[in-house]
């Protein structure tokens, strides 16, 4: 074996730019392969963890999708809402450990505006548990204040004491602006790689009192109420969107949920948050599989060219064979030989793949943290990962069999004199 | 020695069923040590004889025997060990893997071969200093040695060709128009040196060429046209 590892070595030496050519479109098939791996199992967990901690969703009834959708991921809008007894019924039930309120409709810039209450920093829980972390500034604590997510504030250029004024609606320009009553920011949270990053968060009380002088999604003609004034009404809102819901225990969770499925005032639906991020990943994750399907036949692109190049040499490599079998090389040492050839470039490849990849996410992993709040973990390969690579070393020896098998055939052909 | 090297009686080859045999050779030897001039014109089966004695092809009928083995016996595998341990070959042109050194190709039958290797520690060298020994010994001076085969001439190649024939000893060499792409002078001098050396390893050579000038101080010319009983017929190489 190691007259054949000596010589293999040799002739793919003597071939080093052709082979290094196909290495290198193996090696950048393998770390676009496995990068789109990466990514995708990154926005899987990041997708999977937008919201943790949190036993349940609870909107008006709707589908489970729709109401992750916009409780979540602030996408679309709500069709119903839940009335502010629904809420404190269920916030003072006897499972319930906390409630976050969410009231959802308005908008700035086209970011989503959220009113919610204190409960929002204590609670809320991204990613492996990780709470809310201010980068600057403090939470809202008087009606027009208001905390930015990271990318609004990046995204604008906000900084804290800076003014706006909210759009009333999801849509862009052109909408009706809250203008009378300006917000000060007084918070802007840390990059989190949520939606929350995209979120203008203002209090419930705030959100009822841009509205006090609107009916019907519209400001009443001739009525307006001066944003000093706003404090003397009562500022409890009548409806919110969704709530998250946090139980004592989660054994109860699914008890909680008929209770809140069954509540009989009002037509509620709880979703367990896991389950209904599972069942929208089907739908979003179709474009990451096809992403993903995409890198693997460029993998095969690869690798076909891999035996395509091999099968080329061979035709000049006919005579040196010869050779080899004349001092004694065994048909299956040729069949050896040339199939070694096409699985070390594939192994070679794939380890440069991994090597390219390290390189480049630890490059990239300050500025995924920073801008995307994407964690990117400095581990080599993940198990996934690990099983990709096999399966392209797997192609790559089906591949090399070709040439392998093919100079096995000519060698048995040609025994000490090829026809050239 | 007192098998014959070669030992070949009523051998039919063809090269696939229903085809007209290209060999058939009622009787044909050569012993140990002897030097036999081939003369062989294209078309007469030259080259699927010397496939056979490589063990690379196999009679349909009849008897192939090598230093005393029935070649046909062995498997291909066995018949291809037997091939690395026990013959030496030299071809027309071309014999050199043309990446590996001088002294790489001189050494490659050592490297697939564990008795010709054995023999050459036997005689007291490494194999490196053997090669090198050759090398010297056909008249390719040092510095060529670690050269890449390619940047020889014509004629420097076929000498290594022949020093990669003769290492480790083998029984047999045999050597296929090595001297067709030389001028008239070098082929002579290359027989020469050939000779010498087989002689010295205690090699049979079988030398194969179209061209009869070359026979003299060979101990025995065999015309294959006139022993192979269906040469007549044309068969193809």
């Amino acid at each position: 074996m190691r007259h054949l590892l000596f010589l293999a070595t040799r002739s793919a030496w003597n071939r080093r730019l052709t082979l290094g050519l196909t290495l290198v479109s193996v090696a950048l098939s393998v770390t676009l392969l496995l990068g789109v791996a990466r990514v995708r199992q990154e926005a899987r967990d990041s997708f999977a963890q937008s919201v943790s901690g949190t036993d349940l969703v609870v909107g008006a009834r709707t589908s489970p999708v729709q109401l992750m959708l916009y409780a979540v991921f602030r996408i679309g809008e709500a069709t119903n809402n839940i009335r502010w007894q629904s809420y404190q019924a269920l916030a003072s039930h006897p499972e319930v450990a906390w409630t976050i309120p969410l009231s959802l409709g308005d908008s700035h810039h086209g970011f989503p505006v959220l009113g919610t209450s204190s409960a929002y920093f204590e609670h809320f829980r991204y990613g492996s548990s990780q709470g809310l972390a201010l980068a600057a500034g403090k939470p809202f604590a008087d009606v027009f204040d208001a905390v930015l997510g990271s990318e609004v504030s990046e995204h604008l250029g906000y900084h804290l004491g800076d003014h706006i004024t909210l759009t009333h609606g999801m849509g862009g320009e052109g909408l009706a602006e809250h203008a009378d009553k300006p917000f000060t920011v007084v918070g802007i949270l840390a990059p989190t790689g949520t939606p929350v990053d995209r979120t203008v968060h203002i209090s419930l009380e705030a959100m009822e009192a841009i509205h006090l002088d609107w009916q019907s999604g519209a400001p009443i003609p001739g009525f307006s109420i001066p944003a000093e004034y706003v404090r003397k009404f009562d500022l409890t809102p009548k409806e919110i969107t969704a709530m998250l819901v946090g139980l004592k225990s989660r054994a109860a969770v699914f008890k909680m949920q008929r209770y809140i499925n069954d509540y009989a005032p009002e037509a509620l639906l709880g979703v367990l948050p896991g389950v209904a991020l599972d069942q929208l990943w089907e739908v979003v994750g179709i474009a990451e599989r096809t992403l993903l399907a995409v890198s693997a036949m460029v993998v095969v692109v690869g690798l076909t060219g891999l035996t395509a190049v091999i099968l080329a040499s061979l035709g000049e490599r006919r005579r040196e064979l010869a050779i080899l079998r004349s001092v004694g090389a065994k048909p299956s040492d040729v069949f050896l030989l040339l199939t070694a050839e096409g699985l070390c470039v594939t192994v070679l490849g794939a380890l440069i793949g991994v090597i390219l990849l390290t390189l480049l996410t630890a490059l990239l992993a300050p500025f995924a943290q920073s801008h995307f709040g994407l964690v990117i973990q400095p581990e080599w390969i993940s198990v996934e990962e690990f099983m990709l690579l096999l399966s392209v070393v797997g192609v790559g020896l089906c591949a090399s069999l070709v040439p392998g098998y093919r100079a096995y055939k000519l060698s048995l052909a040609d025994g000490l004199t090829p026809r050239l | 020695m007192s098998e014959p090297i070669i030992g070949i009686e009523n051998l039919v080859f063809r090269w696939s069923a229903g085809v007209d045999p290209c060999l058939d050779i009622a009787s044909f030897e050569v012993q140990a040590g002897e030097r036999i001039f081939l003369h062989g014109p294209s078309g007469s089966g030259k080259s699927t004889l010397l496939g056979l004695f490589g063990g690379v092809l196999v009679p349909e009928r009849g008897r192939l025997n090598l230093l005393g083995v029935e070649l046909t016996k062995l498997s291909s595998a066995g018949r291809d060990r037997f091939r690395a341990d026990h013959v030496g070959f030299i071809f027309q042109q071309f014999n050199l893997i043309p990446y590996l050194s001088v002294i790489d190709n001189v050494l490659l039958p050592c490297r697939f071969s564990a008795i010709r290797h054995a023999r050459v520690q036997e005689g007291g060298r490494t194999p490196r200093s053997e090669a090198e020994r050759l090398l010297s010994h056909l008249d390719l001076a040092a510095a060529l040695h670690d050269r890449t085969a390619t940047q020889l001439s014509v004629g420097q190649q076929q000498r290594v060709a022949a020093a990669r024939a003769l290492i480790g000893q083998p029984e047999l060499v045999i050597a296929d128009e090595p001297t067709s792409s030389l001028d008239a002078e070098r082929q002579i001098a290359f027989l020469d040196l050939l000779s010498r050396e087989c002689v010295e390893a205690g090699s049979a050579l079988v030398f194969v060429s179209h061209d009869r000038r070359l026979a003299a101080g060979f101990s025995r010319e065999i015309d294959l046209p006139s022993i192979n009983r269906c040469a007549a017929e044309g068969a193809p190489v």
